[in-house]
């Protein structure tokens, strides 16, 4: 295969107030034409500031201080912003993560797709339609002559990413750089986009480079890997070599982070290996391997000097003295970090105090309903529709355990931690708390209810003052419960900080100081001050690299180990569910389809949503990545204002029938052989047959 | 979108803890480190007091007779004695500059901290409780912004004596209405922020809302529009006195001096107009510096790097 893209040695450096930071820092590549290669690697990796400098569209500040990009035979650093012109959206594409905020939205698809046509191929206007059309068509967009006239709001976002490659497609280039591009989208919506990527590059014969986080996303699509850290190439092999393979300390460390790795063993759970420290300050990076602070194999010879990438015999290269499988990287060196150790947890960590069924609930929601009002107009304020976010849904948390909220955006789990947190009134169904009804208690009780329940945010650092300091943020919660003297809550908010793992003197810092992870274990730390017994966390580690997101998810364990803490976990990834949930609730536009034990639902499922969900689930195994295909949840998530009759899922449901419109399904318990009744879903046509109608006819009685 | 958050990646995550521990500084410490990075800042913070010294302690030093009209001096050119030369009353320039810019500063200062405060006021209150009472109050501001500034004054010094106290409640109670819809939408972003809804999962009520996390959070954008309505403030005064409305003689401003000395702008007495002129461009060029500069002082963001 011929080489369209070869990069060598590029240096590109962002310049701030005071300093620079060198984003990318001698990374040489090569594509080959028709071929796809994966860049991995965490956030401030250089693995976008790559792909940009490609492409020649640097941030402010940006520039390429060395090293050479060819694109098919041109070296673009060399070339004039008029001739670079013609490069960008003619010969490479690209698209970006967020399509939303990458469409022009006072313009319609048609003409942001024709407009690249116009200016590349000097087209007429009906010429450069036409071909938006044929483009649009060849995304998958149903109806692509309707559709031309849309502007952005009007689709949803898988079909605003179709757009966004369509436009990247229009003139038809020899290589797509597609930075992230699944990132803001949910996991059905994903496969999607990510077949489609992949079709086109086979049917038109064109190289992609795709720039991402998930090791599960690359696992399936890329030929080669590439592994970016701290602005550098530190591995780079063929996808199935390095899956099996890898010989960098960081690839394999970024492999044993993962929690589907940690969770797929059906004895236990392990505890997730994390890659201690964050990745380095760019702006002044360390002499020598730049991982070695966070590396296990360390050796003093690391620290001083960088290793050069090395090849280890079929084109496979690594940028390490001691890489995996040698004899100085063995794990059996001194210092092995503690968090190596595989120590297993039971599945149920502490059992349940009681054994009267009364008593263990910490939190019951019983057919819990909440409708948002849709109205239009300022003034009058008209009600227009409604909303049916949270639609009858009932569970039960035992104390001391974990249960897992998981479902597409939209389903309506969020709204549930919002109701059960209090910042939402219900508008039907009840929530009870320690067996007290939620919605009943007085003004004055909420105060006490508050120090039960907290809330920890996906985004820790929205969700904190930035002009306090930790230390007033942390004493908030006490503050406002009227807890102790303020020494003793200063002492308290010290005991906390380290019980996170931060020094007590973080308490006199401002959030903005912190780094990503570190504000996920200050809204943890502020979570547990007042002493809760249940935390509804909300995609508490959707926001963090895979390492940062193993350091978490452990501390999280920890702490309910210690405190006998009772978890709501809330999030859209499965994999990150299974590892932290004992029961898993399964959300699909409001209804809760499938609930049971953790491992029993994933092993096991029965809804075929369910079992779709999982399907879809990017996993980071090359062959069984690709033994999928064409599984998994097709179509798009139905409008919540006007939900489908009957059962909410049949639009999408590969097994619907008649009877699927007209009733809707029950939730109907299912043996696993363990523990009966624990394992319920509502469908019809399960994939395997329920209990018998004796149980059955139990359950009934007991919801209605 | 993606190429900032790609920067912000690169830059947010510090290693570790930054800086030693100890002793950490307070926001207004660095917020003042980031403004006094800011020449242009500093520049007009010394225009300013410069002109303020000129003004207020000047005429400690340089007597005048800003009270006589005295016809045999009229239209003097510079020279001996009279360093800036006279005006068509014969008063001195230079110390009309001084007693003028008294009262210019003085009404802008003062106008723009009564509109501020007016405008903060009205402006939260809209914003926090938001339905109803929101609709009605903005609607109020909408209503008098249709009506054009200067006519507004205009009615207002026409229909009572112009004196310092009358011009300063007449500008305040023109320009409360911006920095009023500046703070309700501060309001609104701020109310249902996720640090506001943690402290009400905490169980903390409105009144706590707005003390501890809406007003210190929106104290950056008040202080800055205060900065600005100063100069608009003393432009304000100018364009009235200029229009022969401002202050009555033989009191004045700068833009009453302004006023006389373009009435012989064909006499070619030139140092009847550029003295004041100067001096108000001064003003206004040096507030604008100070209030870009504490944008950026208050932006929590650029404070670390």
């Amino acid at each position: 295969m011929t080489t369209l893209v070869e990069i060598e040695d590029l240096r590109t450096e962002i310049r701030l107030r005071r300093s620079v930071v060198r984003a990318v820092d001698g990374v040489s590549l090569s594509v080959a034409a028709g071929e796809c290669l994966g860049i991995v690697g965490e956030s401030g990796s250089g693995k976008t500031m790559t792909a940009l400098s490609i492409m020649r569209l640097l941030p402010a500040g940006g520039a390429i201080t060395g090293g050479r990009i060819r694109v098919a035979g041109t070296d673009v650093t060399a070339l004039t912003d008029d001739a670079m012109r013609q490069v960008r959206g003619n010969a490479v594409g690209m698209v970006f993560q967020d399509p939303l905020t990458s469409l022009n939205p006072t313009m319609t698809i048609g003409d942001q797709i024709a407009e690249s046509v116009l200016l590349h191929r000097g087209a007429s206007r009906a010429a450069a339609m036409a071909r938006a059309v044929e483009v649009l068509g060849l995304v998958g967009m149903p109806r692509p002559a309707e559709r031309v006239g849309n502007y952005p709001h009007q689709l949803s976002g898988g079909m605003r990413q179709r757009v966004m490659i369509a436009m990247a497609l229009a003139c038809e280039p020899k290589l797509l750089i597609a930075d992230e591009p699944t990132t803001a989208l949910d996991v059905t919506i994903q496969k999607q986009i990510l077949e489609l990527i992949d079709s086109l590059r086979v049917k038109l014969g064109m190289a992609v480079i795709l720039v991402t986080h998930d090791l599960g996303v690359i696992a399936g699509r890329a030929d080669r890997v590439a592994v970016m850290y701290a602005g550098r190439i530190v591995e780079t092999t063929t996808t199935e070599e390095l899956f099996a393979n890898p010989r960098h300390p960081y690839s394999e460390a970024l492999f044993s982070a993962l929690p589907e790795k940690a969770a797929s063993e059906t004895a236990g759970v392990t505890r997730l290996y994390n890659i201690p420290g964050q990745p380095p300050d760019l702006t002044a990076p360390p002499p020598g391997c730049k991982f070695a602070p966070r590396c296990r194999y360390t050796q003093s010879k690391c620290e001083e000097l960088e290793p050069s990438l090395t090849n280890g015999g079929d084109s496979h290269e690594f940028r390490c003295f001691f890489p995996v499988g040698t004899a100085g990287g063995a794990p059996g060196s001194a210092d092995v970090p503690a968090a190596a150790s595989t120590e297993r947890r039971q599945e149920h960590p502490l059992a349940p105090v009681a054994a009267s069924g009364e008593e263990v609930e910490l939190l019951r929601v019983d057919r819990l309903v909440k409708d948002f009002t849709v109205t239009a107009g300022a003034v009058l304020q008209r009600n227009v529709g409604v909303v049916s976010a949270v639609a009858d849904v009932s569970f039960d948390v035992p104390r001391g355990s974990t249960f897992g909220l998981v479902g597409e955006s939209g389903c309506g789990k969020t709204t549930i931690g919002r109701l059960i947190v209090g910042l939402e009134k219900p508008s039907g169904g009840r929530i009870f708390l320690g067996g007290e009804d939620v919605g009943r208690v007085s003004r004055r009780d909420r105060r006490r209810r508050a120090r039960t329940v907290s809330l920890m945010f996906q985004d820790s650092y929205a969700s904190m003052d930035p002009r306090m300091r930790v230390g007033t943020i942390l004493r908030e919660p006490l503050v406002i419960a009227r807890d102790g003297s303020r020494s003793a809550q200063a002492a308290r908010v010290a005991a906390m900080l380290d019980e996170v793992g931060l020094p007590a003197a973080a308490a006199q810092r401002y959030p903005h100081e912190f780094s990503g992870g570190q504000r996920q274990r200050l809204g943890l730390a502020r979570a547990l001050i007042a002493g809760p017994s249940l935390i509804v966390a909300d995609e508490p580690v959707s926001a963090l690299d895979v390492s940062i997101q193993a350091q978490i998810l452990n501390l999280m364990r920890d702490l309910q180990r210690e405190h006998g803490l009772t978890y709501l976990f809330i999030s859209h990834d499965l994999s990150v569910v299974r590892y932290m949930a004992d029961t898993i609730g399964v959300m699909y536009l409001g209804k809760l389809v499938e609930t049971g034990p953790a491992a029993a639902v994933y092993s096991a499922p029965v809804h075929p949503y369910t079992k779709g969900l999982i399907e879809t689930v990017p996993v980071a195994d090359p062959a069984a990545e690709r033994a999928r295909e064409h599984r998994g949840v097709t179509g798009e998530l139905p409008s919540a204002r006007t939900p489908p009759s009957g059962c909410r899922f049949r639009t999408r449901c590969p097994r619907a029938q008649e009877l699927c419109a007209v009733e809707e399904p029950p939730l109907r318990p299912f043996s696993d052989g363990s523990s009966t009744g624990a394992h319920q879903a509502a469908c019809h046509f399960p994939l395997r047959e329920p209990e018998p109608a004796s149980a059955v006819e139990a359950s009934r009685q007991s919801s209605a | 979108m993606t190429i900032r958050a790609a920067t912000e990646d690169l830059i947010l995550p510090s290693p570790g803890l930054p800086r030693a521990p100890g002793k950490t500084r307070g926001m207004f410490a660095r917020g003042l480190e980031v403004f006094l990075e800011n020449r242009l800042a500093i520049a007009g913070v010394i225009i300013l007091a410069v002109v303020f010294a000129f003004c207020f302690l000047g005429p400690l030093l340089y007597h005048t007779d800003q009270v006589h009209v005295n016809l045999a001096n009229e239209n003097l050119p510079p020279g001996a004695g009279r360093p800036l030369g006279t005006d068509n009353n014969g008063y001195d320039i230079l110390g009309r500059l001084m007693t003028g810019g008294q009262i210019s500063l003085e009404v802008g200062l003062a106008a723009a901290v009564l509109a501020t405060c007016l405008g903060t006021l009205w402006g939260a209150v809209a914003g926090y409780l938001g339905g109803v009472t929101d609709i009605v109050m903005m609607r109020v501001v909408d209503a008098l912004l249709a009506i054009p500034t200067l006519f507004l004054a205009l009615v207002v010094v026409s229909m009572f004596p112009p004196t310092e106290t009358e011009l300063i409640l007449v500008i305040a109670l023109t320009s409360w209405l911006s920095t009023s819809r500046l703070i309700r939408g501060e309001a609104l972003s701020l109310r249902v922020r996720d640090y506001v809804q943690a402290m009400r999962v905490m169980g903390g009520g409105s009144v706590r809302a707005v003390l501890r996390h809406i007003a210190p959070n929106a104290v950056g954008t008040i202080v800055v529009n205060a900065t600005f309505q100063v100069a608009d403030a003393i432009l304000l005064v100018v364009a009235l006195s200029y229009l022969g409305l401002g202050i009555r003689p033989p009191q004045t401003d700068w833009g009453g001096m302004l006023n006389s000395g373009i009435n012989s702008v064909y006499d070619g007495y030139w140092w009847q107009i550029f003295p004041a002129g100067i001096a108000i461009i001064c003003v206004v060029i040096a507030i604008n510096f100070i209030g870009d500069a504490l944008r950026d002082a208050f932006e929590v963001r650029l404070q670390r790097r």
